[in-house]
């Protein structure tokens, strides 16, 4: 597997957009992994948080964006509370889901869950994936 | 002593067990419970972009409700309603410069919002005001040593700022269940995440995260697992079927909100506690134990 690492990536408006919309200084991050570790979702993530925040810090914008790991985080803030730097790993998550829902890009298509899969479910669990997954 | 209450839309619903049993408890505890009026949904999830402020409105409008009411504070019951007012609350104190925007969008509500109110648990007036100690003096049905594993979840501990107990290590509930008269489970995945809103689109992960849960509960000594959150009651409880499915080795566990043991406990009527709105009925296990 070929990664390409350049400057121009590096000191794209990408970079500058995540740690705007996250509120994070990526380059705090000193790869320690406590993340990680700590996160319930990794058996499930292509790219693991402490990885997402080199990438990010490398502007490997592609990889990020077309990632499995930013839908099948939970926001369940481990991450966030176990970071000895204390970087908001689940805003950084937040960033990355942000940038391609304002392009309109949803995870989940509203129109296309059936109306027994929307009444299985209590309306706080439709709310909140909407609100996570959708424009 | 009288208690301004913000349920959230759950309440009303799927958990009408949670809110049906906290409300018999309250009234065996001599509290007064005033339902807040015109009260709306409060967005369940805080809003992580730091540009985003209009997902804070539905909560902020809450917040203008209790101070309508004349009140400084408000207590609520649904973790995630707690964490996502309570975060806004902060959120908003911390920045006075957001507060002259959302004024702009709020010029036809009569009272303006100035940070000025408290966003409080259930559990933090348990503990706080009204004493764990003398909920036990109450206690008219012991639970006669009930093996509670308590889950605590995500949203009721973290972030720091907003939590009321330790974010690793809380006991709260467990010491609940002790002055009730049970026998408080530990276990290591208490504070572990169960999924949350990924039930809708990925049921697969939430039956491995209740598989790994509950098994752990179990293999402690768990008779029934606590919870305080309705989208974790829901995980838990409901999706054992697909757990179920595909783990061959998984044991169902009955599913209580710790306010359903404590309304036990305080010696309220079954009616109140709504066991219909379970998929794992808890029925038989209590009435194994002689509690209902």
């Amino acid at each position: 597997m070929r990664t390409n690492i350049s400057k121009k990536q590096i000191r794209d408006n990408f970079v500058q957009k995540i740690e705007e919309i996250s509120g994070q200084k990526l380059l705090v991050c000193y790869q320690c992994g406590k993340c990680s570790a700590g996160c319930p979702a990794v058996s499930q993530m292509d790219i693991l948080p402490n990885q997402i925040i080199r990438f990010a810090q490398l502007g490997l914008k592609d990889d990020l964006l077309e990632s499995k790991s930013i839908w099948v985080c939970a926001s369940c803030y481990t991450c966030n509370v176990r970071c000895p730097k204390g970087i908001k790993i689940a805003e950084v998550m937040e960033a990355l889901r942000q940038v391609l829902l304002r392009k309109r890009c949803d995870h989940v298509e509203v129109p296309k869950l059936t109306d027994e899969e929307k009444a299985s479910v209590p309306a706080i669990a439709l709310i909140s994936n909407f609100r996570k997954f959708t424009s | 002593m009288k208690v301004s209450y913000y349920p959230g839309c759950t309440l009303k619903s799927n958990a009408k067990n949670f809110e049906g049993s906290t409300l018999c408890s309250l009234k065996e505890l001599g509290v007064e419970v005033q339902e807040l009026k015109r009260w709306n949904c409060c967005g369940t999830v805080y809003s992580l972009a730091t540009d985003d402020l209009i997902h804070h409105l539905a909560s902020i409008r809450n917040l203008i409700r209790v101070k309508e009411a004349q009140t400084d504070w408000v207590m609520t019951l649904c973790a995630m309603c707690y964490n996502t007012l309570k975060r806004v609350n902060e959120r908003i104190k911390a920045d006075p410069e957001s507060l002259e925007k959302i004024h702009k969008f709020m010029d036809e509500e009569k009272v303006s919002y100035e940070g000025d109110v408290k966003v409080r648990h259930l559990l933090e007036l348990l503990r706080d005001d009204i004493k764990f100690e003398n909920i036990a003096k109450k206690v008219r049905k012991p639970l006669k040593n009930l093996k509670v594993a308590s889950y605590y979840g995500c949203l009721l501990v973290r972030p720091k700022e907003i939590g009321f107990d330790d974010l690793e290590n809380p006991q709260i509930i467990d010491n609940l269940m002790t002055a009730l008269g049970a026998k408080a489970i530990d276990f290591p995945y208490k504070t572990e995440c169960c999924g949350a809103y990924q039930t809708v689109d990925k049921p697969d992960i939430i039956a491995e995260r209740t598989f790994s849960i509950l098994t752990s509960a179990r293999n402690q000594g768990a008779e029934v697992v606590a919870v305080s959150c309705p989208l974790c009651a829901f995980n838990l409880d409901y999706r054992q079927k697909e757990t179920a499915q595909k783990y061959s080795e998984f044991k169902t566990m009955p599913i209580l909100y710790f306010t359903q043991i404590m309304a036990i406990a305080l010696g309220c009527e079954e009616k109140d506690l709504h066991f219909d709105l379970h998929y794992v009925n808890p029925k038989p296990m209590l009435g194994q134990k002689g509690l209902i």
